[in-house]
């Protein structure tokens, strides 16, 4: 399986689906206003949002009417480019080292797991890593942070649950200096970001890392349920006033849900996704592509 | 709970225009339609519910009796309401009781979707209500997913069944035959969060009904779900034949549409919606009510039933009088405040009011640490200066700042708070936020 392999892979049911709808309207070999508010549904469907959809719709109709082409194989691959240009309009960050990588999010989108794929990526890349347990609300969540810490076989600094998720971040960001670590992956309390307080402490632990570690890049990445519908846009917008994003991790892709809003983050707030996770185990984790991601919907 | 609030604003805003028109033709009904449409996919519901939706609707609405009345926007409103309520069926479901005890509960979803915190949550409810809820940890994949339970469980005040990695349709057997024999009437499984085409972990839940006789099947689903709502729900229906569904989440600002799909392709009611991190965040899901929010016409009769439970009847009569008599004090305030945090905290309850909405209440103006200090003002104030803040002059301010530890400041913006409060009680009563009918 090649690199990106399991994006595509765990895009197949996905890919059917849709190739199949489509397959079947470019089939009528005539392209009408049914055809296009079609093939806007099937964006529409896959929690592209409604605006997202018709804009890129638009853009495809008036492509293929200007070149008066009706072909299935041509339309195809202009919606494909479209989409794919609107995924690539906010470049990924390149990492650079040391560096220090918070992840923030809703509850239940994936972020301990993401954390502990995360530090075995690098740890194949022969980095040293340290993660630090800041989620210090959720009951077990230190354990469970521990556990991928193990299976990574990278350190952990950790409080106990209850304490300031602030001074774990402090403490964690003097451990990485003193031994030099590489990156330092940095787990936070699922929080909805339209609680002021809870998007406050996140605030803090921002200020802690930028002020304590300033030699280190500092990468903030939103990790975002592939299940999740339009209310993407408002996490991805509010987290991003909040602390700023770097870049998004996509989780769950190996279900049904297509996590086709990532189109208006990458458009309209440019914030590229970086990661995709595509399992439960340790590394099913795969860098994103746009390409492939594209691909894979058809 | 943000609920709904920018679907409602949207239908309203969609028809105050229609308002302004006068009377409705064919065509402003399909523009309207149009509006209602994008309003209802962009609040996650999905693609295929939305067109049977809007068919429906405008069926009904174009038909005489909107062209024929004399104001056509209250028409629509009630037709959409009506369809709203349809969609999302109609009373409030309850958690089924066994006949033959222990009444057992089966948790079920997607990674995620909050079953774990939901357990917990359930054995508070139940234990309100006088049962004996028994948890029990099946969920034997997810990393100190068993001590999450316990811990949770703890704070329930319930006891955890566990038996480590164990095979769980085997634990929840053993965990019904320990029920049995120690007494508890109710068992609530635990599951591991699980993709609905994993086929091996979805085969395993259906083992875990055929081992234990199960009363309750509760799908859990995050209420931020967008269109895959559906493909959850109809395959966890059709593989399990669930018994009802939970939201949860819903204390987000997601326009929480899911819960209409769910309930539109399974047919199973919502029993119950989680609104919050703690364990006692936890509503009943009244669709009637849920479709007045959605209208923007918030969600009044939540807010008297959360009324009724923290205040007493006698207290809420007196409260009443003096909001009408425009007599509020601030020891009243204070008792307000008080009364508040058994309801569940101001933002809760503010977002159930109509028009709330607009209001932009910001979390940070309510904090419970705020509100501490709000108290100690009030406390530093003589009782004379509580009946009549206008006395509190600035000597006086000096005063009350010193004796609750506080700045001259913060006694200057409760006050102004407290005269905003009372102006607000005042169109409250003016009815200037006047229900759509």
């Amino acid at each position: 399986m090649g690199f990106f392999g399991k994006i595509k892979e765990a895009l197949k049911k996905t890919r059917a689906n849709v190739a199949q709808k489509l397959r079947q309207l470019f089939l009528k070999n005539k392209i009408g206003d049914a055809f296009y508010e079609e093939l806007e549904e099937i964006l529409i469907s896959s929690d592209v949002s409604v605006r997202t959809a018709e804009d890129v719709v638009e853009q495809v109709k008036e492509e293929a009417i200007g070149a008066k082409i009706k072909d299935e194989a041509f339309v195809t691959d202009l919606l494909k480019d479209i989409l794919e240009d609107t995924l690539n309009e906010a470049p990924v960050p390149t990492i650079e080292y040391p560096c220090v990588m918070m992840f923030v999010g809703v509850n239940g989108v994936g972020k301990t797991t993401t954390i502990g794929k995360v530090a075995n990526y690098f740890v194949r890349q022969r980095k040293t890593v340290t993660v630090a347990a800041a989620d210090t609300f959720r009951a077990a969540a230190i354990d469970q942070l521990g556990i991928w810490a193990d299976r990574a076989k990278v350190r952990i600094v950790k409080h106990e649950e209850g304490s300031d998720p602030s001074a774990v971040v402090f403490d964690a960001v003097t451990s990485a200096k003193a031994k030099k670590t590489d990156v330092l992956l940095i787990d936070t309390a699922g929080r909805l970001h339209v609680k002021d307080n809870l998007m406050n402490e996140l605030k803090k632990m921002d200020r802690v890392v930028a002020r304590e570690f300033p030699e280190a890049r500092f990468y903030k990445f939103l990790v975002l349920d592939a299940t999740t519908g339009q209310n993407a846009y408002s996490q991805a917008r509010v987290f991003k006033e909040a602390v700023s994003l770097d870049g998004i991790v996509l989780t769950k892709l190996d279900g049904t849900a297509k996590g086709g809003f990532v189109f208006s983050l990458c458009g309209e707030l440019k914030v590229p996704v970086v990661f995709a996770g595509v399992g439960e185990k340790i590394d099913d984790l795969e860098l994103f592509d746009a390409e492939q991601f594209v691909e894979g919907f058809f | 709970m943000a609920l709904f609030a920018s679907l409602s604003e949207r239908l309203n805003h969609i028809f105050s225009k229609l308002t302004k028109r006068g009377k409705l033709t064919e065509l402003e009904i399909k523009t309207a339609m149009r509006e209602v449409r994008v309003a209802l996919l962009e609040a996650d519901v999905n693609l295929k519910v939305v067109k049977s939706f809007i068919a429906e609707v405008s069926e009904k609405a174009v038909g005489q009796k909107v062209l024929e009345s004399l104001n056509p926007a209250q028409q629509v409103i009630k037709i959409v309401n009506d369809e709203l309520i349809a969609l999302m069926g109609s009373g409030n479901a309850k958690l089924e009781v066994s006949p033959k005890p222990p009444t057992v509960i089966m948790m079920c979803g997607l990674q995620g979707a909050g079953k774990t915190t939901m357990c917990a949550k359930l054995a508070v409810q139940l234990k309100k209500q006088g049962k004996h809820p028994l948890l029990v940890a099946c969920d034997i994949y997810r990393p100190a997913a068993i001590d999450q339970l316990k811990v949770v469980g703890g704070k329930a005040g319930a006891e955890v069944f566990e038996k480590g990695t164990q095979d769980p349709v085997k634990t929840a057997k053993e965990a019904v035959e320990y029920a049995k024999k120690m007494g508890y009437d109710t068992v609530v499984i635990d599951t591991a969060g699980r993709l609905h085409i994993d086929e091996k972990l979805m085969l395993e839940l259906e083992n875990i009904t055929k081992a234990v006789s199960v009363t309750e099947i509760l799908l859990t689903v995050d209420a931020m779900t967008g269109q895959d709502a559906v493909n959850v729900a109809e395959t966890f229906n059709a593989r399990l034949n669930v018994t009802g569904v939970i939201l949860t989440k819903l204390d987000g600002d997601t326009r929480g549409g899911a819960c209409l799909s769910i309930k539109a392709v399974t047919g199973k009611p919502i029993k119950f919606v989680g609104v919050g991190e703690k364990l006692g965040d936890l509503e009943p899901f009244y669709p009637d009510r849920m479709a007045s929010r959605i209208l923007g016409m918030g969600d009044v009769l939540s807010l008297i039933e959360k009324a009724q439970e923290a205040v007493t009847e006698q207290q809420a009569k007196e409260m009443e009088r003096k909001m009408r008599e425009n007599a509020f004090t601030l020891t009243d305030y204070l008792t307000q405040f008080e009364t508040l945090k058994k309801m569940g905290g101001a933002g809760a309850l503010m977002s159930m009011l109509p028009g709330a909405g607009k209001l932009k209440i910001r979390e940070s103006d309510l904090d419970e640490k705020k509100m501490e200090r709000t108290r100690a003002i009030i406390l530093s104030m003589t009782p004379k200066e509580r009946e009549n803040p206008q006395i509190i002059g600035s000597s006086r301010k000096r005063r009350i700042a010193l004796g609750s530890g506080t700045s001259v400041q913060e006694v200057n913006q409760l006050l102004k708070q407290f005269e905003q409060t009372k102006l607000l009680m005042k169109q409250m009563k003016g009815g200037k936020r006047r229900m759509p009918f």
